[in-house]
């Protein structure tokens, strides 16, 4: 039976040539359902590679108490003061503590191609310790900012997706003059951010204190350490989490809704996939149906004609899944886009194709093609040889 | 057999395959609709809102509060009528929901937004009572709450003088909109600008927004232009621009969804055609010696064309109307469903765009068949050639 099996599927995938046109169906039908969902769960991935690259486990941000992000958080001078002496932070090489308050601020950028429409970009004022705290940051053109004076340095995501950054131009935040003197890359959220001397952007913005504290921890147990000091203390109302847990729980919201508009597109233009392999499978059966009935006459069983139209159609949807992906692949991985993230401003991140999303478009390709191809299958299987053969 | 009559008949003579396309139609304008009508409110924003007003927030962004001391300036600008102003106030329900709850001044909200429609007595109430909130219809709906509650509501950036966060307002009014369309959009709740300013611990005499009611004939332009002058080189710069692009610009915050969809839109439809095309071409090869017949019967060449590509037409029209409906209704039910806070309406425009979309998608799979039908030769037709 098995050779009888491979005997008439070797013959179906030899005659799909000449049925290009209508075994294309298939193959472009699975290539966009695939597609569209890699391309779109492409995008939730990135973000949330964006994101998960922003924290590390041997920082932790305090933010004040209740005040999910850092726009909506508030400490006091006297409270960051505090908050740098607590046990629990890394000291340096001169026994200072690894710490820096930093502010962040909104300013209005205008989106690459777009002429009035201001989008919200994070404007980040830090001391000295926010660079020696984030290592993974490099400065590739121009330099650092100067304490004291008025300049930025801009996150190569901004560049890469709004107007007026770019070195050397001046941007204009409450009537003053900013001066871009460097440009940075660190491959997550800060990419989409621009910095600033922590002290005049305060000065500038008319504020007196700061948004989060971002400290070093001190071995893996700082940050219980600190927690239970901080919450001990009963001049401080914080909340200490670490750098990581806080980037990732902004991907949350992204990733459900993403995720359902995936779904819900996916699984509507699934089923209309299934209903052009359907067509196209009954179409091959029906244009083969002499052919069948002699195989069948010459002592072929049914079992064997079955399975060799169920190869032939997940053949067919499988070409067409890698299709799709290789498609997702090529114009979208690495794509830059942008959107609000938690803070109320633009996270830049790149689209991200990864192994385990392809593979899931190849399953979905193969299950549609299986229940594309069952029915016509079956139904070959159960042609009567005699009717079969007179007609046509 | 009318000549309609014969062209539904050759429809349904392959009633697996036809079914089979028409429900890939269906499928197809199903998402064509829906994601049309999601393309339309990143595009153009709400259509209904005029350009009687205008909204001046901070230029380095509107995350930056103006001070309140700027409004007498403001109202002085020749061509304007009254200046509301409104106060984000990080509203919070329950554990986790987001509110959108803004401090205003009660009476000035009344001028300028004339859509909101509620009994005097309630906007007298609003006026008079310290911690009053009024709500949206909308939003009350979906909360369960009555004129006369008291409703905690917590605020994620603005504690209270003793240091809570929870703040507790009188429910003394439940607005609505003028029309359906401001119906549509009852999902905020406002506050007292007075108390909030005076109850939280940084109150300061600020907000992030002014609206601006243009007095009749006053250019939108001229005044925006002078309000901004008014700010030049201050740390209180403002931008000031129609509520209309406002509401656009807030929307597109949300990035580069309009292209996504745009590309998802792009992938269903080229899909789509293929099927369908590739169903046509196939009846129609199917069906060559029949055609032949036809022309020997002494049908013309251009009705041989008219019967295929009247096929075409009719499976793409009744697809695409079914199509349509649905995505019409199961736009409703997301806006329901949502609590009106995602309004997916299939619009009279998306409607149209659909129309456009049938028509073409008919002419383009079915003129190629059409077309081959037409140039058939009887004598090769018949031989089988």
């Amino acid at each position: 039976m098995f050779s009888q099996t491979l005997a008439i599927t070797g013959i179906n995938l030899k005659s799909i040539p000449e049925r290009w046109a209508s075994s294309l169906v298939i193959v472009v039908g699975l290539a966009g359902v695939v597609a569209v969902f890699t391309a779109l769960l492409a995008m939730a991935s990135g973000f949330e590679s964006t994101l998960k690259a922003s924290g590390r486990t041997d920082n932790a941000i305090i933010l004040r108490g209740g005040s999910d992000t850092e726009l909506n958080s508030g400490l006091g001078r006297d409270s960051t003061t505090l908050i740098k002496q607590a046990p629990g932070i890394r000291k340096d090489a001169a026994g200072k503590p690894m710490a820096s308050a930093e502010m962040i601020v909104i300013a209005e950028l205008i989106r690459q191609g777009d002429s009035k429409n201001g989008a919200n970009i994070t404007v980040r004022g830090v001391e000295d310790n926010g660079f020696a705290l984030r290592p993974q940051l490099k400065i590739v053109e121009g330099r650092k900012f100067k304490t004291g004076l008025r300049e930025l340095i801009v996150g190569r995501g901004v560049t890469r997706q709004f107007q007026g950054a770019e070195l050397g131009k001046t941007l204009r935040m409450r009537g003053s003059d900013w001066t871009v003197v460097g440009i940075f890359e660190s491959g997550d959220a800060h990419e989409s951010e621009l910095w600033a001397d922590a002290e005049v952007a305060q000065s500038t913005f008319n504020r007196r204190g700061y948004s989060s504290v971002l400290v070093g921890l001190d071995g893996a147990s700082g940050l219980k350490t600190l927690q239970d000091n901080l919450k001990a203390d009963p001049r401080q109302t914080v909340d200490v989490k670490s750098e990581q847990d806080y980037y990732s729980s902004q991907t949350k919201q992204f990733r459900q809704q993403i995720g359902a508009l995936a779904g819900f597109v996916t699984l509507v233009m699934a089923l209309g996939a299934i209903f052009a392999a359907l067509n196209t499978m009954y179409a091959a059966v029906a244009a083969r149906g002499k052919e069948i009935a002699t195989l069948r006459a010459i002592g072929f069983g049914g079992l064997p004609v079955l399975t060799s139209v169920m190869i032939e159609a997940l053949t067919l949807a499988f070409a067409g899944g890698v299709l799709g992906a290789a498609i997702a692949y090529l114009l979208f991985n690495g794509f830059s886009v942008s959107t609000l993230g938690q803070n109320f401003t633009q996270v830049v991140f790149a689209f991200k194709v990864t192994p385990s999303l392809v593979g899931t478009g190849l399953i979905i390709s193969l299950v549609i093609g299986f229940i594309g191809g069952l029915l016509p299958a079956i139904s070959a299987a159960r042609l009567p040889v005699t009717t079969a053969l007179r007609t046509a | 057999m009318t000549k309609t009559g014969f062209v539904i008949a050759n429809l349904f003579r392959k009633k697996t395959r036809t079914t089979l396309t028409l429900l890939s139609i269906i499928v197809a304008f199903v998402l064509f609709g829906l994601l049309q009508s999601l393309n339309h409110i990143f595009d153009a924003g709400a259509d209904f809102i005029g350009a009687t007003r205008l909204m001046t927030q901070a230029r380095v962004s509107f995350t930056q509060p103006l001070p309140l001391s700027m409004l007498p300036k403001i109202e002085s600008v020749p061509g304007i009528a009254r200046v509301a102003h409104m106060q984000w106030f990080g509203g919070v329900w329950q554990e986790n929901t987001q509110l959108f709850v803004f401090a205003v001044d009660p009476q000035r909200q009344h001028d300028v937004y004339p859509e909101w429609v509620m009994p005097e007595a309630q906007w007298k109430a609003f006026a008079t009572t310290r911690t009053a909130m009024v709500a949206g219809r909308q939003i009350a709906d979906q909360y369960g709450w009555k004129v006369g509650q008291k409703i905690p509501i917590s605020s994620q950036i603005y504690p209270q003088k003793n240091g809570s966060k929870a703040w507790a307002f009188d429910l003394v009014g439940i607005y609505d909109g003028k029309d359906a369309d401001w119906q549509k959009q009852t999902n905020t709740v406002f506050i007292n600008h007075d108390y909030f300013d005076e109850a939280n611990q940084f109150g300061a005499g600020r907000t992030n927004f002014f609206a601006l009611k243009l007095a009749k004939g006053a250019s939108a332009e001229a005044v925006s232009h002078a309000v901004d002058a008014m700010s030049e080189n201050s740390p209180d710069e403002t931008k000031t621009q129609t509520e209309k692009d406002f509401n656009v610009g807030f929307i597109k915050q949300i990035g580069d969804i309009g292209m996504i969809v745009r590309w998802i839109l792009f992938a269903v439809f080229f899909t789509l055609l293929l099927v369908v095309g590739n169903t046509m071409a196939q009846s129609v090869r199917e069906r060559v010696p029949e055609l032949a017949v036809l022309k020997t019967l002494g049908f013309s060449d251009g009705s041989v064309l008219g019967f295929v590509l009247a096929e075409a037409v009719a499976l793409c029209l009744i697809g695409g109307l079914i199509g349509m409906s649905l995505a019409t209704l199961l736009g409703a039910m997301v806006e329901k469903g949502s609590g009106g806070q995602f309004a997916l309406n299939v619009t009279p425009w998306v409607w149209m765009t659909g129309l456009i979309a049938i028509a073409l998608m008919s002419l383009a799979v079915g003129l190629l068949p059409a077309l081959r039908a037409r140039r058939l030769k009887i004598v090769d037709a018949l031989a089988g050639r």
